[in-house]
């Protein structure tokens, strides 16, 4: 599995993606991508949903890309890649093709939970041989931070913002990994930019399955969560300590726990540093907090019981 | 190039959906997404078989929608490979998005489309108001009588498509139960010469050729979006070149020629010319010989180009008419039928003595459109109708 000296040999013979793009400051994207593309050994096509990702990359006529990259709109990035997939095959069939070539979709939570559903859904039941990385800053931040599926409960969004009569997202998050895992694809997993070997060991995984194989990465947006963009990787890790977004992996249909913290933090610590969620400490709110904490819990308890064997 | 049919007149019985999914078979492209709709399912069903028998081996990807259809395709054909696709009605507005994209990547993907009615309401018969939809998406758009012509476009579209000069997707149209459903004869043309004809198709910068990495689709921005558009007007007016150099190449192959850009029935010493798409140009062709015989000088027009629209062409076809009626099966609300202001631009700009343009509109729906209505448009103009509005053709009013 990749250590720190061979990630960083890989960057120094193939810098797959380079630090030409405009990517904000305190971005966790471009950290999620260099990780994992770093960790993939073989020669891989890129797939770009439209968002942040894209637009921040490939203002024409430059580009921050190495590698085949390929962009065609918001909610296909999976489909694209069954097609690049599927002409894989077939040239390989024909001979026209030799070497292993991986495939590689990237798409932000807006062009994955909402938009790209149904396009990723049909990919993963067609049991194409491909990696979808879901870089997951929890609203559609390319637009300026809209709600979208994977904004949690009772966060500020421009569209679901907070006042008189609103205290933000009024839902709950939709649970994309398990909502992938349902396919009964060979692997599918929860990382975060925090903890970048636990990612790069992921993303090896990921591309040796013959099948689909599905990364959620919890990435940060300091722009529209709200936070100091020297604090990205320390906020990230404090969800993976809240266990606000556990680290776990579903290999073949089983369940396994990637990291079990010593001491759960309580979920305010993961709250507290993010604007998006500052008025949850106003006067009035506790019982919003509260809720989050039991949500939390409880999401963690059903985790523990499926990694156990038990659910 | 060898005459490659020995027995022209040799034909088989097939319905226009088999003889595009012959075509298909024929071309063995390296990737083939097929999502079903009527009245195109019969397409890909025939196809698919095709494929399951070991007659063709292209890789069929059963996608979930028209869109990843479409998406599938553009990614398909990125990489390098070739690519073949079918559509109808409410198929083509969901893929259209990336219609529009793959015509700006400069996809050469082939799109057999049985033309239907657009919702709403829903329905499933024919009319062009799905591809007159696509008709600004930058794609070559031609449009088959019938079954024979669908498969011969389906294979000038290839190689259409793939020239250098024009790489952009082409549709073939073919009218959806009238000529998807119907069984007619089809000379087919032997495997080989398919092959030969079409040739072997290399994309010029394949993003699985992982050794020369290249950027595809990214974000621009107005100092350079304009200039891309400017380079597919380029490649539009390339494909009138390229589709007159194929027809030769077709001639000499097949033995049946598509002289000029569309077919000129009787046209020459007409007083009357009527402009018709598809296979309602057939049931002009009979009424038109039927009032021959009683000496009306009548002919038609039926274009297989409609993009790039060969307006200075059509517009000297149409010269010395008394008259000339356009019938559409599209329509556009509050203006007129999409083919009739091409025409009607056509002969502003290059004719001085004008005929006076009639503009029909027929076949909605697939509403029957049988000879005697087409005869009726004849009457019409011989009386003097009142060209400056809209006539409706077959409609209870």
């Amino acid at each position: 599995m990749p250590n720190t000296k061979e990630l960083a040999h890989h960057e120094e013979i193939q810098k797959r993606f380079t630090g030409a793009h405009a990517l904000c400051a305190g971005c966790g994207t471009p950290v999620c991508v260099r990780t994992i593309l770093n960790a993939i050994e073989e020669p891989v096509v890129v797939i770009n949903a439209t968002g942040c990702l894209e637009v921040a990359t490939t203002r024409y006529p430059t580009t921050a890309w190495n590698v085949p990259w390929i962009h065609v709109a918001f909610e296909n990035a999976a489909a694209v890649a069954s097609g690049i997939e599927a002409a894989y095959r077939a040239l390989r069939r024909r001979g026209k093709i030799t070497k292993e070539i991986r495939v590689v979709a990237f798409g932000g939570d807006g062009g994955t939970y909402d938009i790209g559903l149904q396009a990723l859904s049909g990919a993963l039941e067609r049991g194409h041989r491909f990696l979808y990385v879901c870089y997951d800053n929890e609203a559609y931040m390319n637009t300026g931070n809209q709600r979208s599926g994977a904004t949690p409960f009772a966060a500020q969004t421009t569209t679901a913002p907070t006042g008189e009569k609103s205290f933000g997202k009024p839902q709950r998050r939709k649970d994309l990994t398990e909502i992938v895992a349902a396919h009964h694809v060979p692997y599918v997993a929860q990382a975060s930019i925090s903890d970048w070997y636990d990612l790069a060991v992921k993303a090896r995984k990921a591309v040796s399955v013959d099948g689909p194989a599905f990364l959620n990465v919890l990435s940060t947006c300091p722009r529209g969560w709200g936070h100091p963009t020297d604090q990205s990787i320390k906020i990230a890790r404090l969800g993976v300590e809240t266990c606000y977004w556990p680290l776990y992996e579903i290999i073949d249909g089983q369940w396994h726990l990637n990291y079990m913290p010593e001491e759960r933090l309580p979920i305010v610590e993961w709250l507290r540093p993010q604007r998006r969620f500052a008025h949850l400490f106003e006067p009035g709110n506790e019982a919003l907090i509260a809720q989050i904490q039991q949500q939390v819990d409880e999401d963690w308890e059903k985790l523990l019981r499926r990694c156990e064997g038990r659910a | 190039m060898r005459l490659a049919v020995e027995h022209p007149n040799k034909l088989t019985l097939i319905t226009g959906a088999e003889a595009a999914a012959h075509a298909m078979r024929q071309i063995n492209p390296d990737v083939v997404p097929v999502y079903p709709i009527t009245p195109q399912t019969p397409i890909i069903e025939t196809f698919a078989q095709f494929v399951a028998d070991g007659r063709c081996d292209s890789e069929i990807i059963n996608v979930e929608s028209e869109h990843s259809a479409m998406s599938a395709a553009v990614g398909a054909s990125c990489a390098g490979a070739r690519v073949m696709t079918a559509t109808s009605s409410q198929g083509l507005a969901l893929m259209l998005e990336i219609v529009y994209i793959a015509a700006a990547m400069r996809c050469p993907i082939v799109i057999a489309v049985g033309s239907r009615a657009l919702s709403g309401p829903i329905n499933i018969h024919c009319d062009h108001s799905d591809s007159m939809m696509a008709r600004d998406a930058g794609c070559v758009q031609l449009f088959a009588e019938n079954a024979q012509e669908a498969y011969d476009l389906m294979i000038i579209g290839q190689r259409l498509a793939e020239d250098r000069r024009v790489l952009v997707p082409v549709m073939v149209m073919q009218d959806g139960f009238t000529i998807t459903h119907s069984a007619e004869p089809v000379a087919l043309l032997p495997d080989e010469a398919v092959k030969e004809f079409v040739g072997e198709y290399e994309a010029l910068y394949p993003l699985l050729d992982t050794d020369h990495p290249t950027t595809q689709g990214p974000f621009v921005l107005p100092d350079y979006y304009f200039e891309l558009k400017r380079q597919q007007v380029d490649a539009l007016e390339a494909a009138r070149t390229v589709w007159l150099e194929l027809q030769q190449d077709f001639a000499e192959m097949s033995g049946r020629r598509y002289e000029g850009f569309f077919e000129a029935y009787k046209l020459s010493d007409a007083d009357y010319a009527l402009v018709i798409l598809s296979s309602t140009a057939g049931t002009a062709k009979v009424m038109i010989d039927r009032l021959r015989r009683k000496g009306v000088k009548v002919g038609l027009l039926k274009p297989w180009l409609f993009r790039p629209f060969p307006a200075k062409e059509i517009a000297q076809a149409l010269e010395g008419k008394r008259a000339v009626a356009v019938l559409d099966r599209a329509l556009s609300f509050g203006s007129w039928g999409p083919m009739y202001l091409e025409i009607s631009a056509a002969i502003g700009r290059y004719l001085r003595e004008k005929p006076v343009l009639y503009n029909y509109i027929y076949g909605l729906g697939g509403r029957d459109t049988p000879p005697d209505l087409i005869a009726s448009v004849v009457t019409d103009m011989q009386s003097e109708l009142d060209p400056t509005v809209l006539h409706y053709l077959g409609l209870r009013e």
